[in-house]
């Protein structure tokens, strides 16, 4: 069977070794300005910490370093190529213009040291996206430090332990239920809490009677993703604090999926204490092949005197300034004061946005994933029937009869010129496929993404074995991870230089 | 909605789809009580231009165009054009996590010669992709040397990066993980009688910073030597990456916790920088972070995937190394292309030209006050104590748009009126001399100091 293929073509592209493997003594592609001051005798100054050779560092001219780049550029799929339906990833179009403004001289040449009077620019913009992200999270002050939405459990949970500590006791454990990321509980033992798993009900939502059961006054908080990972909305939300709140636990969000939310509905107004968004996923601030991202944590008044240092106040005189006095607060969680050209993106975005524009585009994030689950349904096993917000979880159940597991699809999925979606997440649904288009696809792709679905649907059942090699047109295919991993060769060394790919 | 690529018409005709009358309908998973039912109170919808200016305006309202001394962990040095060229191409800066080997060639390949690099410049065996910064990193290498040694307590140089040491004070606190900080001496070099006093049994690792807070290199080999014979691993901080070009590497230590910063990141108020943990190839599964690797695909082609996965926390959960998750792939992007660019050679004359304009800095300022902690070299940083308060200094400076150099009372009060001042190759001759003639009219109008007395203060 010849697949119908609409979005993707083959054709040529660039072959590029190593930058190692192009460099040859004597190429350059640098040039200092002519040294004002005298030169110095480095041996003199440095005696014996003087380094006298750079290994193998290369060296190659401007030309090679711009074609080196922009051809491997050329092996990686984007947003800006299509749609990227990780669930979870929140994966939007990331706006030109939040690169122009984070840019800009003052913003991009500012250093964290130098004095406020000639910062209150900078202030300004971390007052002003700390102001927007409270009222969006309905909550009452903010930290915008924490580098990543693991970085900000981390700092949550760190705020969630002071807490306690101030009324007595740490306590022992964290709630988390079964469907969440990997980084809660990972951060939780970072803490030095153990974590005690709170199982999901039929609905996939928490279990509210096993919740009851399980919370008790050894238990500091329940990490709570809402909408889960399943793309579910908790709907006994108010149930869920009040158990927590009756027995003096608290209730942490992990805003992961807050993109389902933004303008809808507060966090804040139902009940949780404190929680970590992603600007990278959330508020459109570019992925970058893994980062850098952003993780503030909005907090409830009950937890301010926690917040890590410093915290942006305004001086009696109306100038801004950052405030290091605070003798219950948590520490510092990195230096100076965050991933600061992510808070330029962020709030660029939101402007651009306003109300309305965040209101529309959270009801295109869920319209979109309503629209994929609908054109889906029949054709994957729906694990969870319950209503979708974001994103949607289907499961390999139907392919695997034919022994074809739900990352054989993702691979066969590049083949049609789309991103695969999460594979094998969350845990809860065996052999799961998980969705999130975001708001940022016109029907038309999602069309495409739809029809491509099927017609991989149909090759399981005709041409099983097709699928399980896919993918057939990328240069490289089904790397092998084991050997990666058994024999782990982490860094070009000459003796181990092979023929270029 | 500029974003949003929907026409009315498509939203009722996939509404019609779906069966839902409404986009209400979609939303009715959420109780009623809790939805909001009014428009958040955020800024109204703005033009591209409109955005545009308003940035614009907060641009001019920091230190634009001003001559900058400031150092201290952050440092400015030139960017060549053809990093944000290059990072600016949406096959790099909208991509996700090179989960998918197959459509991620270009990014892991990318890592794997960051990876290859940050080996090369720093003498270590292995180099993860990268930690959010500086100051992170080495909060993780320390309980990094802990799962490694099986000890707990670290022992800290007081001339490690002050917001540095207060990080790892935050996470070491719940990890059972003692502190103890060991003093510099007159030469602001770590005291080493008091380093042998500090090192217990539990002692897992001794942590310095090289070139250190001061800008002083530390005697690396020394400190090893110590570490090492009391069975405590050796972690150095790297907190001025330019360093490297000239300043032999840490060769003995064991981790190395790196600041990319100075490899073609803009200062951008402090972020996004980018950390790096290094080691030695025997420790590489202690290691936080991702790692990218070389293999074959299939038909024997070479390739790169992420590897060794089972130390993280999306497969082990509360047992991972760490929790990190998002790292610093774009800006680790920037110093690779950066470290390209200068390469095997560049990189040593960048770092010639950086000792060279902190030297005759030095002497320029220590004509009139006093240059501290000269017994030792240093790279492109120096402590600068006046009789005069620094703040006021650095009002008069401000007039003249210079920053001038960071005073340290606010973490060292024990250095009385000092401030630590930086040149990179960025420093003209002339703001150095300008500079200088502006801290030295300060000097003349007031007594000589009691020089001796403070350095005893330091000793202390």
């Amino acid at each position: 069977m010849k697949p119908t293929i609409r979005k993707a073509t083959q054709h040529v592209n660039q072959n590029e070794g190593l930058i190692f493997e192009k460099s040859s003594p004597g190429k350059a592609a640098w040039k200092l300005p002519l040294l004002d001051v005298p030169e110095v005798d480095t041996a003199k100054l440095l005696g014996s910490s003087e380094r006298k050779d750079l290994g193998n560092m290369p060296e190659v001219s401007e030309i090679e370093i711009i074609r080196h780049f922009t051809r491997l550029s050329t092996w990686n799929y984007a947003i800006d190529l299509g749609m990227y339906p990780l669930g979870s990833c929140t994966m939007k179009y990331n706006p030109r213009v939040n690169e122009v403004v984070s840019r800009l001289d003052g913003l991009a040449n500012g250093h964290p040291y130098q004095p406020e009077k000639v910062s209150q620019g900078a202030l300004r913009i971390l007052q002003t996206l700390s102001e927007c992200l409270i009222e969006i999270t309905g909550m009452d002050a903010i930290t915008l430090q924490p580098a990543a939405g693991a970085h900000g459990e981390l700092t949550g949970l760190l705020m969630v332990r002071a807490y306690h500590e101030s009324k007595g006791a740490p306590r022992k454990k964290i709630l988390i239920p079964d469907s969440a990321h990997g980084t809660n509980p990972a951060t939780a033992a970072m803490v030095g809490y153990a974590v005690e798993n709170l199982k999901s009900n039929a609905s996939g939502m928490v279990d509210v009677a096993a919740l009851a059961s399980q919370m008790n006054e050894e238990v500091a908080a329940l990490m709570l993703t809402n909408p889960n990972t399943l793309g579910v909305f908790e709907q006994e939300i108010h149930k869920i604090a009040d158990i927590m709140h009756a027995k003096g636990g608290l209730l942490y969000m992990d805003g992961a999926n807050m993109n389902a939310l933004v303008g809808k509905v507060r966090p804040g107004d139902f009940g949780v204490d404190l929680m970590h968004l992603n600007l990278h996923k959330t508020f459109s601030t570019p992925h970058g092949g893994g980062g850098p991202g952003s993780g503030p944590v909005a907090i409830k008044k009950i937890l301010e005197p926690f917040l890590p240092t410093p915290v942006v106040i305004t001086r009696p005189d109306g100038t801004l300034g950052f405030e290091f006095n605070r003798p219950q607060s948590v520490g510092r969680v990195r230096a100076f004061y965050g991933n600061f050209g992510m808070f330029v993106r962020a709030l660029a975005y939101t402007l651009a946005n306003g109300p309305d524009g965040l209101r529309q585009t959270t009801e295109d994030a869920v319209l979109n994933a309503n629209y994929i689950r609908k054109g889906l349904e029949g054709v994957y096993d729906l694990p969870y029937s319950t209503p979708t917000m974001h994103e949607v979880v289907f499961s390999d159940k139907v392919q695997a009869k034919k022994g074809v597991k739900t990352m054989d699809i993702a691979k066969r999925l590049i083949d049609y010129g789309f991103h695969p979606y999460t594979t094998a997440f969350p845990l809860i649904v065996p052999g799961a496929l998980m969705i999130e288009p975001t708001e940022s696809e016109p029907k038309e792709e999602l069309d495409l993404f739809i029809d491509a679905m099927k017609s991989i649907a149909e090759e399981v059942e005709e041409d099983p074995q097709m699928v399980l090699a896919a993918p057939h047109t990328t240069r490289v295919s089904r790397l092998d991870e084991t050997a990666a991993a058994r024999k782990p060769v982490l860094r070009w060394k000459p003796a181990l230089a092979t023929k270029g790919a | 909605m500029r974003y949003l690529p929907k026409s009315p018409a498509d939203r009722e005709a996939m509404l019609k789809a779906i069966g839902a009358r409404s986009i209400d309908d979609l939303f009715a998973p959420i109780p009623a009580e809790y939805r909001l039912n009014r428009d958040l109170k955020v800024p109204r919808q703005m033009a591209e231009s409109e955005i545009v200016d308003w940035f614009r305006e907060r641009s001019r309202e920091t230190a634009d165009g001003y001559v900058n001394f400031l150092g201290a962990g952050a440092y400015y040095h030139y960017r060549p054009v053809i990093i944000d060229s290059l990072i600016s191409r949406g096959e790099f800066l909208t991509a996700y996590t090179p989960y998918q080997a197959e459509i991620s060639q270009g990014t892991l390949q990318s890592i794997f010669e960051f990876q290859s690099m940050i080996c090369e410049l720093t003498g270590m065996e292995v180099a993860n992709a990268s930690m959010y910064d500086g100051s992170t990193a080495a909060a993780e290498a320390a309980m990094m040397a802990c799962r490694v040694t099986g000890r707990s307590a670290v022992a800290v140089a007081r001339s490690v990066h002050p917001e540095y040491r207060e990080v790892l004070a935050t996470y070491a606190h719940h990890q059972g993980m003692p502190l103890v900080t060991v003093p510099f001496n007159e030469n602001a070099r770590l005291d080493l009688n008091r380093l042998e006093k500090s090192i217990t049994p539990d002692t897992a690792c001794v942590l310095i910073q090289s070139p250190n807070f001061f800008g002083t290199i530390e005697d690396v080999v020394a400190v090893a030597d110590i570490a090492h014979k009391h069975g405590a691993l050796l972690v150095v901080s790297i907190a001025e990456a330019v360093s490297l070009g000239i300043v032999e590497p840490p060769r003995q230590a064991d981790i190395i916790a790196m600041e990319a910063q100075s490899f073609g990141v803009p200062l951008g108020f402090g972020g996004p920088y980018c950390g790096v943990i290094a080691t030695r190839e025997q420790y590489v599964r202690q290691m936080p972070g991702r790692l990218v690797g070389q293999t074959t695909d299939r038909n024997g082609k070479r390739g790169f995937v992420l590897t060794l996965a089972t130390r993280e926390q999306h497969i082990r959960r509360e047992k991972a190394t760490s929790n990190i998750c998002t790292n610093q792939a774009l800006i680790a992007l920037m110093a690779n292309i950066f470290m390209t660019i200068y390469g095997k050679v560049g990189l040593r004359e960048l770092a010639k030209q950086n000792l060279a304009k902190a030297a005759y800095a030095a002497q320029q300022f220590g004509k009139h006050a006093k240059v501290l902690f000269s017994g030792a070299p240093r790279f492109n940083e120096f402590v600068v104590q006046t009789s005069k308060d620094p703040y006021a200094i650095n009002a008069r400076l401000l007039e003249h748009k210079i920053v001038g150099g960071l005073p340290l009372k606010k973490f060292y009060p024990e250095l009385g009126n000092a401030a630590l001042w930086c040149c990179t190759e960025m420093t003209t001759r002339a703001a150095i001399d300008t500079a200088a003639g502006l801290v030295a009219k300060g000097e003349r109008s007031v007594k000589p100091t009691k020089e001796t007395a403070v350095v005893q203060e330091v000793v202390r």
